[in-house]
């Protein structure tokens, strides 16, 4: 039966038979053609059994041939790239595509799991909330793991993914979304208009249902009028049209998310190419033309693969040339029976009958079932479908007793329509409720997306004449509403068609699981029991049987669903209400969202100018937020890491070093009133800075804790430069020009930064002053009188090069701190090098840097985590009681003054040897360790290399009046518990006569 | 969400940083009081029209006045809170 | 066992019969026109406090008023997890009551919300972030609460898919909380308001609270949709539409409500088993029962009651979680959602009396209300009952912002976008 595509037709359709391509499903081996979906080709094949249901692991076929479907959803590829739940429906076949069933053990046709549909009454909805409470250490340990195995649909590779994905933001005046009838009209006159237009299309191919249905446009085979247009809209360079694209969200203002599935139609993506592209589309208007969903019938076992939405059948017919089966029944409530019974007999499938519920028929209908042999069967329904893996016979009823026709008819195939849904998804993701609309029997757009228009199918209008002037009419609107003139609407023709329809929901007397969400396994006793038990609202009843909440988004099920809830409770639809449904339209891959944001592209990295030397001086960088700096320069000779950091701790300690401290924030601020603001930002006074010298300020945030810390250096009289930490350099500027342009507008000052635009150096060391000399102007007096500790100046270096000189130090010696042009910086580090050689210079990185603070009880980001006060770090005496600044009047609360807060110590393990941990609590001797006796914490520790002991900085409750005192730093994590003295701060030098050296 | 800046023209919102409700007052007052806690704390958190700050650091650096609706998120109007006439926007 | 009680023989007799014979979860009353006492807002935390009220403090003549149907706000809208790893000794005790609470909710209530305790792990990337997560995890240590430090190789074994290899931000270890895990967020609201229906609580769906009536400084009783509805107590627990209804009492809040969106994939065979953060950024990911990678990241960072958010955090999110899993990449969205966060000033919540006397206060979760809700509604039962406030929920006053007492856990101040 299968292989050889033997349901594949002589001739006709879309596919490309000269092209010849061969794939596997469930590895074995079949053939199909360029332009078949992996669906058409199996249908061509005979293949009709291609899943396995979500719960009760039934068997499952291929009800659609859209984005809508819930049941054949596969495996696709293999390795690192294999896709779960692809929905073959809509994945282009391919040269060596492969594809495996997904959710069944041992076997597709063989599921053991199977056996839960033997179990349905037990697993009805909401069955896991009463269950499994049994002895309750069960649920972890035996309940959810089965559960979880159970569940899921296919599997994920758990590799990473090896293709790329990129991002694009594209504008235009009007984006149309969906390039059947109704769109194409509407591209088609805007961009006659001279309209900048995008308009994305899911399909591989334009047309919509015309491709689906033998359709006339203008006296023509509708897809000669499609190919007519496509060809003139390629003509226009202001159109873009973008197959293979699915309009995910509509955001704001006019956002709209599209994802281009760029190359998910090959079997690895072309060098250089993404394999998806998400667009940001930001639109000025937009037409929905998103056309309509079928609806299924609800009736007995109504899943049997050979079970097909109608409109799916005459795709497959049409479009793909496959038979879905050999001999066909026609089950539908409305006009759209007809014509797919004459397209299965066009395309030479038996049809045994038109089940038609309605009592009545168009003398058309009629014409069309005598011709095609079949019999027309009104007033009646199907009420079962019988087959297991496949369909094998329909039970009818509502057949007129003695009317000598067998309630039993055989086929293998089902082609049914309960009418169609408007594909209203978009007009909701801003809140939208749509609106039920009798007519048409299904739900409309209510609210829409500001400067959308929904038109054709999309709006609830199933005239393909009518379509097809909206999408014109819509086009040339929305030229008029942007000030364009708007070409002429053309005219449009089509062949006659009704669209009458008949609801129906639940068919009566049927027999069997009435499944109204297929893939999820929901029929219409969940959606009872759901009604008793009292989750009556929408959201309750999605929530609560988990109706629409599959891979397909409810799309072939959510109507049904509330429609069926409505008749049990004998509310109207309109007072049942519908679910809100939420981007993506359609699942989407995640890499897509991501872009290129993954791995060492997560994010950017910023480099400073001297990287390349820090490189070629060995240095191991890690991440400072997005900087990557020198966290060390190891040696040969170094033993480990350690050795590495005390080698160069002492020899700043003892001769000179040389440290990149470019990623401090640094902000130039000029004007008449750069003090008076410095004033208000700092907690201490700026109005006696003298040109030429340099301050330590400490910044508050407005609720009184502690912001950020630095020097601020007065170059001129008008003149000052900020430097803020690495970590808080964006934050603080943006706190400066809110302070300015918010609060006090009429200080005179300016100030931009310049981080990127200076090169900075620490040169700290005794013999800092030595290596200097070497490449300040000669005649610049380096004297410790004539450049003091905290002095500032512009000026040259290295014969010409503009540079800014400090006297700063963080670590306690003799030091300057040096910045260049940033082009200049590495040429700098270079020479600071050579000319330090002789000195012993010693490039330093950012652990020595640490340890050189903690030496001198400098805070740094774990004291200055947001939470503690000036007071709290010892700041006290800073803050001016002469002025306002940010943060004075809530600093002042009485828990920030409490005496018993934690404050700022130093911590000696008292064991020489002993090290210590940041992280750690600190307890008093003697106490148990628990919450009660949480006295403060470490911040920092390191080993001084100086000193010979570790040492670390803390933060405990009343910590100035204790020092001398023994505690415990106790670190549970880590299984710690050390006893340290609490000292000052200040381990090294106290009296600070290395700095003045 | 787009913002259109009076001196950048319609931006993305992520080009902006959010500086919650513009019509609050930093009080004058120098001893901490009601005036401070409502200052620093409360908000009136309205559900429709909010009077809020943007500060466009991907784009001019300017602080913006802009009038949106949070539950349309609908953008009414928009300007800078230094207006052109002032010291610092003279040579901007 | 009476008919409405779960068991393994009620639920075999109901599949025999049909499922017949099950009663609706909760009644649908008419609203009386008076209380002993009312909530506002049938979420979780509102319908745990009502449980409570009966439960624990015999007050049976209540009611929660819900203006949509229970459960609508960000209760069903969350990403499930539960976890006490908080920092503060004014959070951990409040955390870890409700965590405790959370292991026995299934038997308390006869409902099965899947509690499932599968860890949570919190991954540093830097020495200054482990010695910060070092410092919780010893506070959490120091409480009686579980926390293990976990080094590179430890976070390896438990999620050998993060990227070890190329992240920009490297992976150094984690913080794990083997009790954190996740709930069925639904399955809380819904056995909470069974169980509090059963005790004689009226839960009124489809009824707008419009107004609150105060009388010489003490609430007598609420103004809704349907009608005049008299209660000497009213507790609010109305999430991110506290300052609207704290705004009929005329109180202004510490609070902005703002958008938090939340994604779900398709559904999968079991790939993660455990609770992940990832400390490069704010994002968090687990694994349903049902298949689906749940996961969010941060608020979008404006003022909105719109329940959606914009590209750029959408964008960012996903970014997240293609730079911590780079095998997510072929895997699908589903589904977005977005919720209205309460977010406070400090980002802890507020649990207090308010200068209206008889009207209590409920708010100020952010983004992080579900994991409390046990004990949220225990706490605020115990404050409607008593007129006093809990001992664990000590430190959600509302006058800390005056005082200073602030319980600001990320030491980022009074800007709810760094929360």
């Amino acid at each position: 039966m299968t292989g050889d595509q033997t349901y594949r037709r002589a001739d006709g359709g879309a596919i490309d038979r000269s092209r010849p391509l061969s794939f596997q499903f469930d590895g074995r081996r079949y053939r199909g053609y360029q332009g078949d979906t992996l669906a058409a080709a199996l249908l061509a094949n005979g293949v009709r059994l291609v899943g396995r249901s979500f719960k009760y692991h039934r068997p499952r076929g291929i009800l659609s041939a859209g984005p809508e479907e819930p049941n054949a959803l596969v495996e696709l590829r293999g390795g690192a790239r294999r896709e779960p739940n692809s929905r073959a429906t809509v994945a282009e076949l391919f040269d060596g595509l492969e594809a495996r069933s997904q959710n069944r053990f041992p076997s597709l046709s063989f599921d053991v799991l199977a056996l839960n549909g033997l179990l349905a009454p037990l697993f009805a909805a909401g069955f896991y909330y009463k269950t499994f409470m049994w002895p309750a250490a069960f649920w972890e340990k035996l309940y959810e793991p089965l559960i979880r195995r159970a569940a899921g649909l296919g599997r994920a590779s758990g590799l990473p993914d090896p293709d790329r994905y990129e991002k694009a933001t594209a504008f235009c005046d009007l984006l149309v979304i969906g390039a059947g009838p109704a769109g194409l009209a509407a591209a088609l006159v805007a961009g006659r208009s001279g309209l900048r237009v995008i308009l994305a299309e899911q399909d591989f191919a334009l047309g919509g249902r015309l491709l689906s249905d033998r359709r006339w446009i203008d006296g023509r085979p509708a897809i000669d009028w499609v190919a007519g247009v496509v060809d003139e809209l390629g003509t226009m360079t202001d159109v873009r049209v973008l197959t293979r694209t699915s309009v995910i969200g509509a955001y704001d203002s006019g956002t709209y998310a599209a994802v281009e599935r760029v190359a998910d139609h090959l079997a690895e993506p072309p060098p250089f190419q993404p394999r998806q592209r998400l667009w940001r589309i930001v639109a000025r208007r937009s037409v929905l033309a998103a056309g309509a969903i079928e609806r299924p019938l609800v009736f007995g076992d109504n899943d049997r693969p050979g079970v097909m939405l109608a409109g799916a059948v005459r795709g497959y017919l049409n479009r793909f040339a496959v038979r879905p089966g050999a001999r066909a029944v026609v089950f539908a409530n409305n006009d759209e029976g007809a014509r797919t019974v004459a397209d299965l007999a066009a395309a030479g499938v038996a049809v045994a009958a038109l089940v038609d519920p309605r009592p009545e028929a168009a003398a058309e209908t009629r014409r069309i079932v005598e011709a095609a042999g079949a019999r027309l069967l009104r007033g009646a329904q199907v009420v079962r479908a019988r087959g297991g893996t496949r369909l094998t016979a329909v039970e009818l009823a509502g057949v007129a007793p003695g009317s000598g026709i067998d309630p039993v008819i055989p086929c293998d195939l089902l082609a049914m329509s309960g009418g169609w849904n408007p594909t209203v998804q978009l007009t909701s993701h801003h809140g939208g409720k749509p609106v039920w609309d009798a007519t048409i029997a299904g739900f409309v757009p209510g609210t829409v997306p500001p400067g959308m228009v929904v038109v054709g199918a999309a709006a609830g209008h199933f005239i393909l004449a009518d379509d097809l002037a909206q999408g014109a009419q819509a086009g040339a609107a929305a030229a008029q509403a942007l000030g364009v003139t708007a070409a002429p609407v053309p005219g449009f023709s089509a062949d006659p068609e009704t669209a009458a329809i008949l609801p129906l929901w639940r068919v009566p007397g049927a027999r069997g699981k009435s499944f109204i969400d297929f893939q999820n396994d929901v029929a219409v006793s969940d959606v009872a029991l759901a009604e008793r038990e009292g989750f009556r609202a929408v959201e309750h009843l999605k929530r609560y049987t988990t109706l629409g909440m599959a891979t397909d988004q409810g799309k072939t099920a959510n109507v049904n669903g509330l429609a069926v809830m409505a008749e049990l409770t004998a509310r109207s639809i309109s007072e049942t209400g519908t679910t809100t449904a939420r981007p993506p339209f359609t699942p989407t891959a995640l890499g897509a969202l991501a872009g290129h944001h993954r791995g060492p592209d997560f994010r950017p990295t910023r480099l400073t100018p001297g990287h390349d030397w820090a490189a070629e001086q060995g240095a191991r960088f890690i991440e400072a937020g997005a900087w990557m700096r020198a966290q060390a320069f190891p040696q040969a000779g170094d033993a480990d890491l350690q050795a590495t950091i005390d080698r160069e701790v002492l020899a700043v300690r003892q001769a000179v070093g040389l440290c990149d401290v470019t990623t401090l924030g640094k902000i130039d601020l000029q004007g008449p009133d750069v003090a008076e603001f410095l004033d208000r930002i700092y907690i201490n006074g700026w109005k006696t800075l003298a040109v030429g010298r340099v301050r330590y300020g400490v910044m508050l945030r407005e609720d009184g804790f502690v912001q950020d810390d630095g020097t601020t250096a007065r170059l001129g009289p008008d003149h000052y430069l900020m430097t803020t930490t690495t970590a808080n350099a964006g934050s603080v500027f943006r706190h400066l020009e809110f302070c300015h342009q918010v609060l006090w507008p009429d200080l005179d000052l300016r100030f931009i930064s310049v981080t990127e635009q200076w090169a900075q150096y620490a040169l700290a060391g005794p013999r800092a002053r030595d290596v200097l000399a070497g490449i300040v102007d000669p005649g610049f007096d380096l004297d410790n009188a004539a450049f003091p500790h905290l002095a500032a100046t512009e000026t040259r270096v290295c014969d010409g090069v503009p540079a800014r000189l400090f006297r700063i130090s963080f670590s306690g010696e003799l030091a300057y701190e040096i910045a260049v042009p940033a082009r200049y910086g590495d040429a700098l580090a270079r020479r600071l090098m050579r000319q330090g050689a002789d000195h012993g210079i010693t490039p330093y990185g950012l652990e020595a840097l640490n340890i050189l603070r903690l030496e001198k009880g400098h805070v740094a980001g774990a004291e200055l985590n947001g939470q503690t006060t000036a007071r709290d770090l010892g700041f006290e005496r800073m803050m001016s009681t002469r002025k306002d600044y940010i943060g004075r009047v809530m600093a002042r609360r009485p828990a920030l003054l409490a005496p018993d807060r934690p404050c700022l110590v130093g911590l000696r393990p008292v064991a020489a040897t002993a090290t210590l941990s940041g992280g750690a609590h600190l307890i008093a001797r003697g106490a148990v360790a628990n919450a009660a006796a949480d006295q403060g914490h470490v911040t920092s520790v390191g080993a001084s290399a100086t000193l010979g002991h570790w040492i670390g900085l803390g933060l405990l409750a009343n910590g100035r009046a204790r020092w001398g005192e023994i505690v415990r730093a106790v670190d549970p994590l880590r299984g710690q518990d050390t006893e340290v003295e609490i000292v000052s701060p200040l381990f090294y030098d106290p009296e600070g006569k290395r700095l003045h050296a | 969400m787009r913002i259109p800046c009076p001196h950048c023209g319609d931006r993305s919102h992520d080009e902006f940083s959010y500086g919650g409700a513009a019509d609050r007052r930093r009080p004058t007052t120098a001893d901490f009081g009601p005036e401070w806690l409502d200052y620093v704390y409360l908000r009136d958190n309205p559900a429709g029209l909010h009077r809020e700050l943007w500060y466009h650091g991907s784009g001019c650096r300017c602080w913006l006045i802009v009038e949106r609706n949070t539950l349309s998120h609908a953008i009414t109007a928009v300007h800078a809170v230094l207006p052109a006439s002032s010291p610092a926007m003279e040579d901007a | 066992m009476s008919g409405d009680c779960f068991s393994i023989f009620t639920l075999l007799r109901q599949a025999w019969t049909g499922q017949g014979g099950l009663k609706p979860m909760w009644r649908e009353p008419e609203p009386k026109s008076a209380y002993d006492a009312v909530i506002v807002g049938g979420g979780g935390h509102g319908l745990a406090t009502a449980y409570y009220l009966a439960k624990e403090h015999g007050m049976s003549n209540i009611a929660v008023l819900e203006k949509g149907w229970i459960g609508s706000g960000n209760v069903g809208r969350n990403t499930t997890i539960v976890r006490s790893n908080y920092l503060l000794p004014g959070n951990i005790p409040f955390y870890e009551h409700s965590l405790k609470l959370w292991e026995g909710l299934e038997q308390e209530i006869n409902y099965n919300a899947m509690v499932s305790q599968r860890g949570v792990i919190n991954l540093f990337h830097s020495d200054a972030q482990r010695d910060d997560h070092v410092r919780r995890g010893n506070a959490m240590r120091l409480h009686g609460v579980d926390a293990v430090l976990l080094d590179r190789e430890g976070v390896r074994q438990r999620a050998p898919f993060l990227d070890f290899d190329h992240a920009r931000f490297p992976i150094h270890g984690g913080l794990l909380q083997p009790r954190g895990g996740t709930v069925r967020h639904d399955a809380v609201a819904w056995g909470y308001a069974r169980a509090a229906d059963r005790r004689g609580v009226d839960i009124v769906q489809n009824c707008a609270v419009t107004g609150i009536r105060v009388e010489a400084g003490r609430v007598i009783g609420v103004e809704t949709s349907r009608g005049l509805i008299r209660a000497p107590r009213v507790g609010l627990a109305c999430a991110g539409n506290s300052s609207r209804v704290a705004a009929m009492a005329g109180l202004r809040l510490p609070i902005e409500s703002h958008v938090l969106t939340a994604f779900v994939s398709e559904a999968l065979k079991p790939l993660i088993n455990t609770v992940i953060t990832f400390g490069a950024g704010h994002f968090y990911i687990s694994q349903s029962d049902k298949g689906g990678l749940v996961f969010g990241a941060s608020i979008d960072g404006y003022n909105s009651y719109a329940q959606r958010g914009n590209l750029p955090t959408i964008e960012d999110s996903c970014e997240e979680a293609m730079a911590l899993i780079p095998a997510l990449g072929r895997l699908r969205l589903l589904r977005h959602w977005s919720g209205i966060m309460d977010m406070s000033m400090d980002g802890s919540p507020i649990i207090d009396r308010t200068p209206i006397a008889g009207l209590y206060l409920n708010a100020g979760w952010c983004i992080g209300g579900f994991k409390a809700t046990p004990a949220s509604g225990w706490c605020f039962a115990h404050l409607i009952a008593r007129d006093t406030p809990h001992p664990v929920a000590a430190a959600y006053r509302l006058d800390r912002f005056a005082t200073g007492h602030l319980l600001d856990e990320a030491g980022t101040g009074a800007d709810v976008t760094m929360h």
